[in-house]
């Protein structure tokens, strides 16, 4: 798999890189600006873009502007963005095209090296991986919902799984429940919730968020 | 329905030609008051008039306070126990007058003296010393003497006049046509209109009265503004003040953030580093004898390091958010608006970027009012506005909830206003009982 990677700070870019590397991605090239990103994406077409929020030359929201941007020329351009920080603002500004393909993650997750590589796995094949912060607060906002508010503890949990970007798989290896006993989650909180349900994993995910972010 | 609708409507002309002279009888009342306040502070101008006499030694006492005071065996003494008496008495009698002025005659006006000495922790003697001489070099002082003899002659014209041409009106050509023998009266009865004049001079006499007791008192609200109102000096000393007072809530506020931030550096991030590294170390240690405990000593590291991000995050946060430096107040406040656990609904929109020290006393002022709206309004819906319009960015930040927010007892509103207050911003605040809440904030400031 071919990856692009944007990041500003010298240490950071040489860890992903590696990291990306020791995991069979190609990494056709690190840039350091979002006007670099920009060129390098649309000559390079690569399966993944890695970006970091803040970039040279304001050093505000640079690179998740490039990544919309670059969004916007290739539609289908599967993007990671990571930051220090997580905003709401910013999710719903990258999951507004309604398509998956898009990752927002903190960079704390960068640490841990397995998970991480998974969330890249799952942006690049169309998927959708939120952080968990991202998706606490988006349950947070989503405390005066009527519907939600009834959904049980262990739904609300499979709920902000979902909302990440995980499979039905996914969710059950980390409840440490069965696939069927999720599904029957997943069911439920559709019916509840109002939404048509899927058996297709990625567009669950979206119908989730969409309705998270309502 | 539409009868008792209508009623009211109905009952309301026929009584209209009532309502002007019940208001004209109103303000003769009040001008009698008024009369009899006037009468009570005369007292005082005969006083200080005596006293001028006395001066000499009661003013070098005050430019210095070695020299003995005026003890109450000198010739001084008892000018100045009068000159206390004096003073003390007279400006709580002009305040009244003020007062009174504002709600009966509709003019305000502000007090004008001068801050009050500090003299706590000191002597009886030098802080009456002080108080005298705070109350004597107030050109204010001076104007209230003024104000008590101009009251006492064109005032005393404008709110007497209309009570005086009823009684004449009323005593001298109403009655006596009616047969009542006022010319009996002893002394006064020369005055008694004669003639068939005289019922309607006494009429229309009446009618003036109550015509113009209204206006006149308008008036004499005019002419007590244009003395006893604050003048250019007072107004300056009086924004210095404030200016003092706000850039040293300020210096103290920045003093205290900065002392917050050293503590959570050292109590948060700074700990969780040394935690870590002595981690490192016992892992370095174990690595070959328990390859097992170094493992699990490695996942306490990671996760060490995860909350110290975390803590930092938090930190940064709480400094500068983020979103503001990306994106400016709007976005940032809309940012604010989508984590309140509350519906907020945000309108408006600003066409570019206040300063940033405003943009950031703005962000954090909204993030406490809608914090303190999920902490205590039990609403379950918030809206924010937020515009820049003629110099002024304004933010309105509103609640369905139960109101009775009350300023004087929540320390957030008073941060909220100190923060503002440098920047010259003020915030009002409506919260009735029942809601809704209301916080308006407005900051004079230019857009880049």
């Amino acid at each position: 798999m071919r990856a692009v990677i944007a990041e500003d700070l010298f240490l950071l870019r040489d860890g992903l890189t590696r990291l990306l590397e020791a995991h069979g991605f190609e990494v056709t090239a690190a840039v350091e600006t979002g006007h670099e990103l920009l060129a390098t994406v649309l000559a390079d077409k690569p399966d993944v873009a890695i970006v970091d929020v803040r970039l040279p030359p304001t050093f505000t929201d640079e690179g998740l502007r490039a990544a919309l941007e670059a969004r916007r020329e290739l539609p289908d351009l599967p993007v990671l963005v990571l930051s220090q920080y997580v905003e709401q603002l910013y999710a719903r500004e990258l999951l507004a095209g309604g398509t998956g393909g898009i990752g927002y993650l903190l960079k704390d997750r960068v640490m841990d090296g397995t998970q991480f590589i998974d969330a890249v796995r799952r942006v690049a094949s169309g998927g959708t991986a939120m952080d968990p912060e991202v998706v606490a607060k988006l349950l947070a906002s989503n405390s005066g919902d009527d519907a939600v508010a009834a959904l049980s503890p262990r739904e609300r949990e499979v709920l902000g799984l979902m909302a990440e970007g995980r499979s039905n798989l996914a969710i059950a290896q980390k409840l440490v429940i069965t696939e069927r006993a999720v599904a029957k989650h997943t069911a439920s909180i559709f019916l509840r919730l109002g939404l048509q349900p899927s058996d297709d994993d990625n567009r669950r995910v979206l119908a989730v968020i969409a309705y998270l972010g309502q | 329905m539409s009868g008792t609708a209508v009623s009211p409507k109905t009952r309301a002309p026929r009584r209209a030609w009532l309502a002007r002279p019940r208001v004209g009888l109103v303000a003769v009342g009040r001008g009698l008051e008024l009369f009899a306040l006037m009468i009570a502070g005369l007292g005082p101008v005969l006083a200080v008039t005596l006293i001028v006499a006395y001066f000499s030694d009661i003013i070098r006492w005050l430019a210095n306070s070695r020299l003995p005071g005026p003890s109450l065996s000198t010739a001084g003494g008892v000018p100045f126990l009068v000159i206390l008496a004096t003073l003390l008495y007279f400006r709580p009698l002009v305040n009244l007058m003020r007062r009174l002025t504002a709600r009966w005659c509709g003019v305000s006006i502000e007090r004008p003296y001068r801050p009050g000495p500090d003299s706590s922790g000191l002597g009886l003697g030098e802080h009456a010393r002080r108080r005298l001489r705070w109350i004597l070099t107030d050109p204010a002082t001076w104007r209230d003497l003024l104000w008590l003899a101009v009251n006492a002659t064109v005032g005393t014209v404008l709110i007497a006049a209309p009570a005086v041409m009823i009684c004449y009106g009323l005593v001298f050509a109403v009655l006596p046509t009616l047969g009542v023998a006022v010319s009996q009266l002893p002394h006064v009865g020369f005055l008694v209109a004669k003639g068939p004049g005289a019922l309607p001079l006494g009429l229309v006499l009446i009618a003036a009265g109550l015509w113009a007791a209204p206006p006149l008192l308008t008036g004499y609200g005019w002419l007590a503004r244009l003395i006893l109102g604050s003048n250019k000096e007072v107004e300056l000393t009086a924004q210095i003040r404030h200016l003092t007072q706000t850039r040293s809530d300020f210096i103290d506020s920045g003093a205290a953030e900065l002392r917050r931030i050293e503590r959570d550096l050292h109590d948060g991030a700074q700990a969780r580093l040394v935690a870590m590294g002595m981690t490192l170390d016992a892992i370095d240690q174990q690595l070959e004898t328990s390859p097992d405990a170094a493992r699990a000593l490695l996942a306490e590291a990671k996760a060490s390091s995860v909350r110290a991000l975390a803590e930092l995050r938090d930190l940064v946060r709480g400094i500068h958010p983020p979103v503001l430096a990306d994106r400016g107040l709007a976005e940032a406040v809309r940012a604010l608006a989508l984590d309140s656990p509350q519906r907020v609904r945000f309108t408006g929109e600003l066409p570019s970027r206040p300063p940033g020290p405003v943009e950031s006393a703005a962000y954090f002022a909204v993030s406490e009012l809608l914090a303190n709206v999920s902490k205590h309004a039990a609403a379950r819906e918030a809206w924010i506005d937020i515009r820049h319009s003629g110099g002024v960015l304004r933010i309105s930040v509103g609640d369905n909830g139960h109101g009775g927010a009350d300023p004087a007892k929540g320390s957030g509103l008073r941060g909220i206003e100190r923060r503002l207050g440098a920047f010259d911003g003020v915030v009002a605040v409506s919260s009735p009982q029942g809601g809704p809440t209301v916080v308006n904030m407005e900051i004079p400031c230019a857009l880049s």
